[in-house]
């Protein structure tokens, strides 16, 4: 449910580093919170955003959530397949789901992140 | 969480088949089993059930029923004269405010079955038993009284099933009965979805088997209150609290014809009247987006400028774009008029519509 090869945020956030690049998208729990994702607001690429910065919003039938960077950079890609199938992101959180590619301006700050265990313990913490 | 919330007899249930319970009207009803949208195209395409036992139902009995509840209703009773048949109504205050929407049905020779929403029990319930003469029997049976929806163009097949050869199913919005595995069930051919279908009225110890009969059926499907949500406004249907209350009056709200204009002696009858003379102000509308979802409190504005609220508004499933209902200015009421909402950051087009926004379902074929 929660890849330990992923860092996690208390927005429920997930981020995939791989070089300078991370990829931002939102976890199982989050998805399932939500319910059938219906709408994905969607960055423009190119954008810079800081951590802790909403960048966008996700949408199901019943709720709306906005989505929080949890690092700092620019936007350098957007997962556009969103727009014709926002329910990817119930159906495939940490892969096809993903949301946003930032390159990181400040790569410390995924360090703050949670890893896995963390993030299920804080988890655990909320319910 | 269950503090103070009341629950159907059907709680365990949807606790069992892992339903996702939330607080409505002071109940803990399911929102939803698998999934909104799924169980959405449920009933759009096969069928699905709803558990709505947290409705009232007040029972009337007397010679003098009929008259004493025609000046309660806006609605007149002479259209139900025939036992069994069904109404669609409002009662309003003098002010013509809406108390509540509410069906009624003609359910014996001097005797009258009236549904009412929920949240509204208690209200209803106070006024109506208060507008009451003496000789008039009330009962209220909500609490002994379950209520399972029965909806979709396979629903009537369902239940044809299990009622047996000599079954005759009820007219459109009319009452009939039916036993079901040897439960005795009133059959209502009625409904909130758009859908053919039916309402089934069962004494509360018996909603656990009524329930399950009908889940013993593959094609049936459980459905909660979010895909009852989609599915009504996708109709347009109103829904009290989000798209009328006490201060608003039925013309407004596009309930005009609930309220015969050959019928005058029933409570806020002045107070309409004046209202349907001078035209309304504002006027409930339907509007469709192509991006995002509008929802409840939402502003709409009209090149720029404020003009109204979203009054209830969904991602309809089976268009796959946002619709909502909102109250607006009556010049702007108009079918094509251009509007925006506010969908937080951003303004998206808005185009004024005249629900039901999906036209062609088995409820709509019955009647052609």
């Amino acid at each position: 449910m929660y890849p330990e090869d992923l860092k996690y945020d208390r927005e429920h956030e997930w981020v995939r580093v791989s070089g300078d690049i991370a990829t931002i998208g939102i976890s199982d729990f989050a998805q399932d919170q939500l319910g059938e994702v219906v709408y994905v607001d969607l960055p423009s690429a190119g954008g810079t955003i800081s951590a802790g910065d909403s960048f966008g919003e996700i949408e199901s039938v019943k709720s709306v959530s906005e989505l929080f960077t949890p690092v700092s950079g620019e936007i350098v890609e957007v997962n556009d397949a969103l727009d014709g199938a926002p329910e990817t992101v119930n159906e495939d959180a940490y892969g096809a789901g993903w949301i946003i590619k930032v390159k990181l301006s400040d790569p410390t700050e995924v360090e703050g992140l949670m890893d896995a265990v963390a993030y299920e313990a804080y988890l655990a913490e909320e319910a | 969480m269950s503090d103070g919330l009341r629950m159907t007899p059907l709680y365990e249930e949807h606790v069992a088949l892992g339903a996702r319970m939330v607080d409505f009207a002071g109940w803990q009803m399911p929102v939803q089993y698998a999934g909104i949208i799924d169980e959405h195209h449920a009933v759009r395409s096969g069928v699905g059930i709803f558990d709505v036992s947290h409705m009232g139902e007040f029972r009337f009995f007397g010679v003098h029923a009929k008259e004493a509840l025609q000046r309660i209703v806006t609605n007149d009773l002479d259209k139900i004269d025939a036992v069994g048949d069904a109404l669609y109504t409002v009662m309003c205050d003098e002010d013509g405010g809406i108390i509540d929407d509410l069906i009624v049905y003609h359910s014996g020779d001097i005797e009258y079955l009236i549904v009412a929403n929920a949240s509204n029990r208690e209200t209803d319930w106070d006024w109506i038993t208060s507008h009451l003469p003496g000789n008039v029997e009330a009962v209220d049976e909500s609490d002994r009284t379950a209520l399972i929806a029965v909806q979709g163009p396979k629903a009537l097949g369902i239940i044809a099933e299990l009622a047996g050869d000599q079954w005759e199913p009820p007219r459109r919005f009319a009452l009939g009965s039916a036993t079901l595995d040897g439960v005795n069930v009133l059959v209502a051919r009625t409904g909130y979805t758009g859908e053919d279908g039916v309402e089934l009225f069962c004494h509360e110890s018996q909603a656990v088997a009524v329930w399950r009969l009908l889940l013993s059926f593959a094609e049936v499907v459980p459905c909660g209150l979010g895909a009852r949500d989609t599915l009504r406004l996708e109709m347009g249907y109103p829904l009290y609290g989000s798209d009328m209350d006490r201060g608003v009056d039925p013309i407004s709200a596009g309930l005009g014809w609930v309220v015969p204009k050959t019928k005058s002696d029933f409570i806020g009858a002045e107070a309409i009247a004046r209202v349907r003379e001078a035209g309304p102000s504002e006027k409930l509308v339907g509007l469709t987006v192509s991006e995002g979802v509008p929802r409840h409190g939402y502003s709409v504005l009209h090149e720029g400028q404020a003009v109204g609220k979203v009054a209830s508004g969904t991602f309809a499933p089976t268009l796959g774009h946002g619709v909502a209902t909102a109250y607006v200015p009556a010049a702007l009421s108009v079918v094509g008029t251009r509007l925006e909402i506010e969908i937080r950051r951003k303004v998206v087009p808005a185009v004024v519509s005249r629900p039901p926004f999906v036209g062609e379902t088995s409820l709509s074929a019955t009647r052609s």
